[in-house]
């Protein structure tokens, strides 16, 4: 076995890999740029090296630096992790070269499944399912339609030169296709100045599911079940989950055998794994093969117990699979959700900075219900714009499908995360979704199910109820604290009455409370007639500064988490964000009295995104603008930043000249 | 006996109704609590008891012999916030739009003397239209009798003014001699002399919002120490402030259960600091990491935010902090800054609350602009202030600590208790740039020269080190653990006891 190896990656691949390593007694070395200096993969190993700037192309990317770093620290392997070098087919060749092993497959694996057409081509071979389609030059419409009734409906016909969804049809029919093929061609023509069509079979509402492989240097090549990786946005999987909801035994070993015979055929010799499109008939068919370890490999590891690292090292040691495929037990469900620094209230537009707090769930195994986290950053850390928007991976796993999702929905509740934008309050709300529970989801999920991209659910039901009683708990202990405050008149302590009124957003909730500071609180639920609920009992660990309220209401656990405001706590439970306010009788009547302000409409102004200096105007009073027309360009720590229209309109008013230093927000231009 | 009672509580209803249901309606339809709500929600449940309820004046000029309300516009008395004692004024703006007559200022001043005589804070609530012009020297001699108490009792107890309405004329004096004003976003303004005024006398066209609205006072005058959204608000969080202040200058100050562990370490804070020393990070974040429970109530949020200042705890008992703000303009002191800064200071001075001064400075901001502004002048404020305070003062140096500016944010050199340092502090004359280009100006011609003099410079002087060699800084200390140390500098200093040479008093240059 490797004495030390070198991890030619970053974030939380690199902590992943280096955590299996450390386990088998393996040195680590890590590699950084410029921008990751204080980086936690860098921490965690044994040795690192510096091996250039920020911008990839010039350190995580340049071969020639991780072989000299292997040579430096005398590392005798490098993982490549995923994305960066892990399917550069020049990687292992000039690590060989070097004498140096690559944990990974070998080059000539890699090289056949790289491209795309010939690894269909080797895919067909090897006898796998592949999408029904022709190839050949189709003549005319009637040509047309004997090949489509070959393939069976639905089919698409395409532009061999197309692209953008021009020149593309959907056809159910016979007719369909008649009427689609002259059509299509005739605007492949114009649009592309080629008229050559194909036809393949249309998948309606495919699922994602790949296959995860096992292969030694000995000829062996085991499947390990699958992974349904159907939730996606824009072609970016979300969420993950082993096994697939879709799959009966009949077709997972169908799939499973099929990928191993590819494996076998392109001698493939490591971790790996076979993508393929499905329908929701359960029909499958090879889409590619991905020579790494993939970023949801957790979800694998987690129902077959199986460390996918350990045995990546172990057979790039030339190790023989101590693993038949018999001994792979699929037990339980595991779901991982992807923590990315993106805003999902923006249209989840990437968000860079410091990670003020970061704190996510505890990581842990108790009743047969795991949560794994993992993670390349820590509170203080910096996300740059430099690399991949994603910070974490959240893996639950437990016997059913349900309480994998329930606890994924539990520890995305507890996910601390301030300085940046991310998506875990999308996260959690998915996690509620009725169609994710129920399973029945495609590629198309998020699409279809948030046309308009995310937009936070207002409080309401159980989850309402359950935020109320938190507020009112956090305020009553609060409350119980500021009483005890020295210094106060002799004779009896102050009393406060015990009914309050809680505002959560829009939503009101009446409620009686008491109880002690580290005793149980009592909250009772007060309808709008006045009836009196259930009184539940509220026990909970926590104080007054702590991210997360965590505890038991009634019995059931929850985790909230909780930012402070004037005069109340900002909660977020089950992708619901809201402000919540606790008042006394006579302060919810008197707040009624207050005036409502409507927030200004900032549309028809352009107001300064951070503090800077303008360092150019390029409109005037008066001056008609396009959307994405230049309107200013804002300087700010050496970096221009130049402002755009958002919509059609007509300066009226300019607010600022150039070498002007603005605040935040402040107007720099007024629309008409 | 039964009547007397029943007639006592008649009474009682009427002074209570104040000006009448009308008035009160147009009060809260205009989005503003009435004097006797303000209170209710200020004070502990059923704790205010009011005094003077039925005093009425005694005016006769302009027929007022004819209109009398109990109360006469101004609702007084003393009540609890979380059990301490408070005293409050509330002007009634329902009765005679809550104008000072001379029986209206008698009843001010008779809980102005409790609050002095008990040594116990005094809030007044302010939404009145100034003199009762109908009383005519009564009026202006009630407002002098008010003014002479609120310079004795300044230094002794907290006044606290929130101003809930209109305030002007005379009514602005006596909360600008208060130590803090708050004020609420679009209900309430503050000025010498209204708009109709000043287009007669100026000819300039402006709205009492833009005269004297909470925006302005809060952003450009400095006036308000805070604004906020509504009465609830605003109320609300005068008892958050009350939670932090000592009942008065011997009390010393309170202290309020915490389960935060002194002793926590938050290893976020050792990359608070960026390598890049021109790029700026949030001072605020330090605070909230370090204190409390993350408590931290600013003073003048608004207003020269290139230095914070404010109340928080540690270990239960209220701090002042005073912190340079590196997001903004660097940090730099300018005249607002050190204005800003220097009232806050005295504060904490006068009423025992020990200084927490977290520093990161590049100087005084040079121009025009500033020097003649009184920059020298308003700088030494600053520095008085901390030379002259006795209070416990601790202070940490994150990053530069150039030229004065050093020697102002509470130095060992004008007595700063025990002073800390950061592994990234820099402290110097000036940044090693313009100290080499100074030093060396003859091989300015040559860049290579005098980068190689600039790295000079920096090696010596950019780190605590050659400070600490001389005992300027007590101890560098990890950031991590910037918590642990600051608790425990704190309960070193408890019993600290430091007495300035007899004067009548200062001279600070105002």
């Amino acid at each position: 076995m490797f004495k030390k190896i070198l991890i030619a990656n970053r974030g939380e691949i690199a902590c992943r890999v280096i955590k299996s390593a450390r386990k088998m007694g393996i040195k680590t070395v890590a590699v950084y740029s410029d921008a990751d200096r204080d980086a936690l993969h860098v921490e965690m190993a044994d040795e690192s090296v510096h091996i250039g700037p920020p911008a990839a192309a010039h350190s995580y990317l340049v071969i020639e630096k991780i072989v000299d770093a292997c040579k430096a620290t005398g590392a005798e392997a490098v993982h490549p992790g995923y994305g960066f070098l892990s399917e550069r087919e020049a990687f292992p060749v000039a690590l060989a070269k070097a004498g140096i092993v690559f944990i990974g497959p070998n080059p000539g694996a890699i090289a056949a499944m790289g491209d795309k057409i010939e690894s269909k081509k080797a895919a067909a071979k090897a006898k796998v399912s592949t999408v029904p389609g022709y190839l050949g030059e189709i003549s005319d419409a009637t040509h047309a339609i004997k090949i489509a009734a070959e393939i069976g409906y639905p089919v698409m016909i395409k532009a061999s030169a197309g692209g953008g969804g021009k020149g593309m049809r959907i056809a159910w029919s016979e007719k369909e296709v008649a009427d689609g093929f002259n059509a299509s061609r005739s605007e492949a023509k114009s649009s592309f100045g080629d008229d050559r069509m194909f036809i393949e079979k249309f998948i309606v509402n495919p699922r994602h599911i790949e296959i995860q492989l096992l292969g030694d240097k000995h000829g062996n090549v085991i499947y390990l079940g699958e992974r349904e990786c159907s939730i996606q946005r824009r072609n970016q999987k979300v969420i993950e989950e082993a096994p697939s909801p879709l799959l009966d035994e009949k077709t997972r070993k169908a799939m499973g055998e099929q990928a191993v015979a590819l494996a076998k055929a392109v001698g493939y010799d490591s971790a790996g794994t076979v993508e393929f499109v499905a329908g929701q008939d359960k029909s499958f068919f090879f889409l590619e093969m991905n020579t790494r370890l993939q970023v949801e490999h957790p979800v694998t590891e987690l129902i077959t117990g199986i460390d996918l690292v350990e045995q990546m090292i172990r057979v790039a040691a030339g190790e023989k699979l101590t693993l038949t495929q018999k001994d792979v037990k699929l037990n339980g469900w595991a779901v991982e959700s992807r923590i990315y620094a993106e805003d999902p209230y923006r249209n989840f537009l990437p968000s860079i900075g410091r990670l003020v707090k970061y704190r996510p769930p505890a990581e842990s195994c108790v009743g047969g219900v795991t949560v794994r986290n993992d993670t390349g950053v820590t509170e203080g850390g910096e996300i740059s714009m430099y690399y991949d928007p994603m910070i974490a991976k959240l893996v639950t796993h437990a016997a059913t499908r349900d309480a994998a999702i329930d606890a994924q929905a539990e520890a995305l509740d507890a996910f601390y995360i301030d300085g940046i934008s991310h998506n875990v309050p999308f996260l959690t709300s998915l996690m509620q979704h009725p169609r994710w529970r129920s399973g029945n989801i495609s590629t198309g999920f998020i699409a279809e199910e948030f046309p308009e991209g995310f937009v936070p659910r207002a409080p309401e039901g159980a989850q309402f109820h359950t935020m109320a009683a938190v507020a009112a708990a956090i305020d009553h202990k609060s409350n119980l604290r500021r009483r005890a405050i020295s210094d106060q008149m002799g004779g009896k302590p102050v009393r406060f009455a015990s009914a309050r009124v809680v505002h959560i957003g829009k939503a009101v909730q009446r409620l009686d409370v008491s109880g002690g500071d580290r005793a149980p609180i009592y909250v009772t639920l007060v309808d709008e007639k006045g009836v009196r609920g259930k009184t539940l009992e509220i026990i909970s660990a926590w104080s007054p500064g702590e991210p997360v309220w965590t505890g038991t209401i009634g019995g059931a656990h929850a985790a909230v988490q909780v930012r402070p405001m004037l005069n109340g706590v900002n909660l977020a439970y089950r992708g619901i964000q809201a402000p919540a306010y606790v008042y006394t009788e006579r302060e919810a009547e008197l707040v009624a009295i207050m005036p409502v302000k409507v927030p200004a409409d900032m549309s028809k102004y352009l107001l300064c995104p951070m503090p800077g200096l303008i360092k150019a105007l390029h409109v005037k009073e008066g001056q008609e603008v396009k959307a994405g027309d230049n309107l200013a360009v804002v300087e700010a720590m050496k970096m221009e930043n130049l402002l755009r229209a958002e919509r059609d309109g007509v300066v009226k008013k300019v607010n600022a000249k150039a070498g002007d230093s603005l605040a935040v927000d402040a107007v720099i231009l007024e629309f008409v | 006996m039964k009547t007397v009672i029943e007639e006592l509580e008649q009474r009682r209803a009427q002074a209570r109704l104040g000006g009448g249901q009308v008035r009160i309606d147009a009060q809260h339809a205009k989005g503003r609590l009435t004097a006797r709500e303000r209170i209710e929600l200020l004070m502990d449940e059923g704790s205010f008891e009011e005094f003077d309820m039925f005093v009425e004046h005694r005016g006769t000029e302009f027929g007022m012999e004819k209109t009398k309300i109990p109360g006469d516009g101004v609702v007084t008395g003393w009540g609890t916030i979380n059990g301490r004692i408070v005293y409050v004024f509330a002007k009634d703006f329902t009765v005679f739009g809550g104008s000072l007559s001379e029986a209206h200022a008698k009843k001010m001043t008779k809980v102005q003397d409790l609050a002095i005589r008990n040594r116990a804070p005094i809030i007044g609530v302010f939404d009145a239209g100034g003199a009762r012009i109908q009383e005519g020297v009564d009026a202006l001699g009630g407002y002098g009798e008010v003014f002479t108490r609120n310079v004795l009792a300044s230094g002794v107890i907290p006044q606290i003014s929130l101003i809930m309405g209109p305030c002007a004329g005379g009514d602005v004096y006596s909360p600008a001699m208060t130590d803090f004003i708050f004020m609420v976003k679009d209900t309430s303004y503050m000025f010498v002399t209204g708009p109709d005024v000043v287009k007669t006398v100026t000819n300039e066209t402006v709205t009492a919002e833009e005269l004297g609205g909470a925006k302005v006072h809060t952003t450009k005058s400095s006036i308000a120490d805070r604004a906020y959204e509504n009465d609830v608000e605003a109320l609300l969080q005068m008892r958050r402030l009350m939670d932090f202040l000592p009942a008065n200058n011997e009390s010393g100050v309170p202290e309020l259960p915490s389960d935060d562990p002194e002793d926590r370490i938050d290893h976020s804070l050792d990359t608070l600091v960026p390598d890049n020393p021109n790029k700026p990070y949030d001072m605020k974040e330090l605070i909230l990491k370090i204190v409390d429970e993350g408590d931290f109530f600013e003073i003048q949020d608004q207003f020269a935010k290139n230095i914070v200042t404010g109340f928080a705890r540690f270990e239960g008992r209220t701090v002042g902090i005073v912190a340079n703000q590196p997001m903004v303009l660097a940090g730099v002191l300018d005249s607002d800054a050190s204005r800003k800064a220097a009232r806050f200071v005295r504060f904490c001075d006068c009423f025992d609350i020990p200084l927490v001064t977290l520093v990161d400075v590049p100087g005084f901001l040079p121009g025009t602009a500033q020097e003649y502004g009184g920059l020298i002048k308003h700088g030494a404020k600053l520095l008085f202030a901390f030379a002259e305070a006795t209070v416990p003062k601790v202070t940490l140096i994150t990053r530069k600590a150039y030229g004065g500016a050093y020697d102002v944010m509470s130095s060992k050199h004008i007595r700063g208790d025990v002073n800390y340092a950061w592994p990234t502090a820099e402290i110097a004359v000036m940044g090693a740039k313009g100290a080499a280009e100074i030093l060396y100006r003859s091989e300015l011609n040559d860049p290579a020269k005098i980068q190689a003099r600039i790295d000079e410079y920096k090696k010596r002087f950019a780190n605590p080190f050659v400070a600490a060699e001389r005992g300027y800084i007590d101890e560098v200390i990890e950031p991590s653990a910037t918590r642990l140390r600051i608790a425990r500098a704190l309960n070193m200093l408890r019993n600290k006891h430091v007495e300035n040479p007899w004067k009548k008093h200062d001279n600070i240059p105002l």
